[in-house]
């Protein structure tokens, strides 16, 4: 008896010790599994998209098939719809992100307001889209850059209320405090002491809504629609990068699959610096 | 005096202008929601008043004698989700352990980054990636070997018996679940590092193993919140649009092998909505998005609340 004990001991032993070898050795290569597909997809870009970014991508227009052209109205499309949603989404985002944090706190309607937004921030962007049509598309007859820039606007929406509800937070209520002492009405204690505050965050989150709804296609599919020319005002169908690749990489001719690997890269290098602008901002947001 | 009270009285006056703005902004997000479930009832009411209740049980999705049923585009939906969820939750998991349990410090960020990266690309550029480089390779490679052996299997062979055609249902829900990951490996991480130190030590002091730690500590404790994050990953991975469209071919008859093309309520959406003629066929679609829009409802409502227990378990931290 007094022999075996030990032995038993250290066959357990061994054998908690192989699980635990083994969850680690599989956390390990999952990991490796998750940045596998980060790199492939990146290379895969570069190997098919850098050879077809030429200066005439950014200086020509869409080009109809077999001529060549470049990406110039989708870009410039893509810009101004996105700064339209942005111009739209950010003041309510930030606005409704101020009252959940200064003026509800905890009452049923902030409660509510916050679950539902957070369905929203993860509702699937299609719906959105075809929400947009039935609302503004087709009461207006026609497709328009307005209905995109408004589809993108309510994407926008969720991820800039939410980022400044949470950087509103972050300011010390000492800070409030005595700026109440000192005789200042609310409002002004919010707009010259808290934003002033929380700045670098409430930009962070705009920041992240404009990577975000960069490459967001599948609610432009039917509100800007797209355009092969320049479009002269958001009251017609504009041009846009993500739907200009949609088609283009769906289309059979080669030189618009090229030209689509080309914005492919475009659009993502500009989510990736976005978002890298993002981090360093909070980093030092955080380091105060 | 009498300016002295005026100016507070226009301090009065902006207060609750500032106030009342900001009220009817946050109150926008509930009208917003409100609108879209509205919008959605209202358009697809044509189509709900024709087919009845047939609508969610038929396979017929015929434009051409404006007969539409969702099944095929239900079952779609649900199989890529099954398959995204299969490849995603292990694997964020394992993610999570890595960088919570393994991960030496100075990795953490760049390898959180790099994982977080993956969910900013925008999905269109994994469908291009999925069409011209994944689909090929996999269709190749994988998928005659899938049938080979998989496909060999009494009754379960069904799945993956079929031509390696690269596009299809196992394609879109691969795509998916590499989509999932970032989101899903977030929350784990968020939820593992709320676990009060003092359990984890409590048994590692008595001579755990780091394993045994989650299995009997960590997980248990995070429970609920666990079962949140996987939700938040399928409500993704339901109302996954431009990535699927590109890869699952978009069939409109029922398949029950994965290597076969299929279609998704999103791809439905995606591909046919601006060629939709005729208001039964517009109708049906958006019936379709009414369902997508009620099931994603549903799951990340259900989502939020197993996670406002992770908030709750944090401030008493």
């Amino acid at each position: 008896m007094m022999a075996q004990g030990p032995n038993v001991d250290m066959n357990l032993y061994r054998k908690r010790r192989l699980a635990n070898l083994l969850v680690l050795f599989g956390s390990i290569l999952t990991t490796l599994f998750g940045l596998f597909w980060l790199c492939w997809l990146l290379f895969t870009l570069f190997s098919h998209g850098f050879q077809y970014l030429a200066l005439s991508v950014f200086t020509q227009p869409t080009p109809p098939p077999g001529e060549s052209g470049g990406l110039a109205n989708a870009i410039v499309g893509s810009i101004i719809i996105t700064g339209a949603g942005i111009l739209v989404g950010a003041p309510v985002g930030v606005l409704a992100g101020t009252f959940l944090s200064e003026f509800a706190m905890d009452s049923r309607l902030a409660s509510a307001v916050r679950f539902i937004n957070d369905v929203l921030l993860s509702a699937p962007s299609i719906i959105l889209g075809v929400f947009i049509y039935e609302i503004v598309v087709v009461p207006m007859g026609h497709f328009s850059g307005w209905a995109g820039a408004l589809a993108l606007a309510l994407i926008a929406l969720p991820i800039i209320l939410r980022t400044t509800e949470d950087m509103l937070k972050l300011v010390p209520h000492t800070m409030r405090e005595a700026a109440c002492a000192l005789g200042a009405p609310r409002w002004k204690v919010t707009v010259a002491i808290v934003y002033r505050a929380a700045r670098a965050g409430i930009f962070t989150g705009i920041l992240l809504a404009v990577a975000r709804i960069t490459g967001e296609t599948a609610p432009l599919l039917f509100t800007a629609l797209n355009n092969q020319f320049w479009s002269s005002s958001l009251n017609e169908p504009v041009a846009n990068l993500p739907v200009v690749i949609f088609q283009f990489a769906m289309s059979p001719y080669e030189d618009w699959q090229h030209l689509a690997w080309a914005g492919a890269l475009l659009i993502t290098l500009s989510v990736l610096v976005l978002n890298i602008l993002v981090r360093t901002f909070l980093s030092g947001s955080s380091r105060r | 005096m009498n300016s002295r009270s005026n100016k507070a009285n226009k301090g009065h006056l902006l207060d609750s202008i500032f106030s009342s703005a900001s009220r009817l902004c946050a109150i926008a997000v509930l009208i917003i929601i409100g609108a879209i479930m509205a919008s959605l009832v209202a358009g697809a009411w044509p189509a709900l008043e024709k087919f009845g209740l047939s609508f969610l049980a038929s396979t017929e999705w015929n434009p051409v004698t404006e007969e539409f049923g969702a099944l095929v585009a239900i079952y779609g939906t649900l199989v890529t989700t099954i398959i995204a969820m299969i490849i995603g939750v292990p694997v964020s998991f394992g993610i999570a352990i890595f960088i919570t349990e393994l991960c030496p410090a100075w990795l953490k960020r760049p390898i959180g980054t790099a994982i977080e990266l993956l969910a900013a690309i925008p999905s269109i550029i994994y469908g291009m990636w999925g069409l011209f480089v994944f689909a090929p390779f996999f269709g190749d490679h994988i998928e005659p070997w899938l049938s080979d052996t998989l496909g060999q299997i009494p009754y379960a062979g069904v799945l993956f018996d079929g031509p390696p055609l690269g596009i299809g249902v196992l394609t879109a829900g691969i795509i998916l679940g590499i989509m999932v990951i970032p989101f899903m490996a977030a929350v784990f991480r968020d939820l593992f590092e709320v676990v009060p130190p003092v359990l984890k030590e409590s048994a590692y002091g008595i001579g755990s193993t780091t394993w045994e730690v989650l299995k009997n500590i960590v997980l248990p404790y995070t429970k609920a919140g666990v079962i949140g994050g996987i939700m938040l990953g399928m409500g993704r991975a339901l109302g996954e649009t431009m990535a699927v469209t590109f890869v699952i071919g978009n069939a409109d008859r029922l398949e029950l092998s994965l290597l076969m093309p299929g279609n998704t309520i999103s791809s439905s959406l995606a591909n046919q909505f601006t060629e939709a003629v005729g208001e039964i066929y517009t109708s049906s679609l958006i019936a379709l998005g009414l369902i997508l829009f009620l099931i994603t409802f549903l799951v990340l409502s259900a989502a939020k609340l197993l996670l406002v227990r992770l908030t709750a378990m944090e401030g008493t931290r």
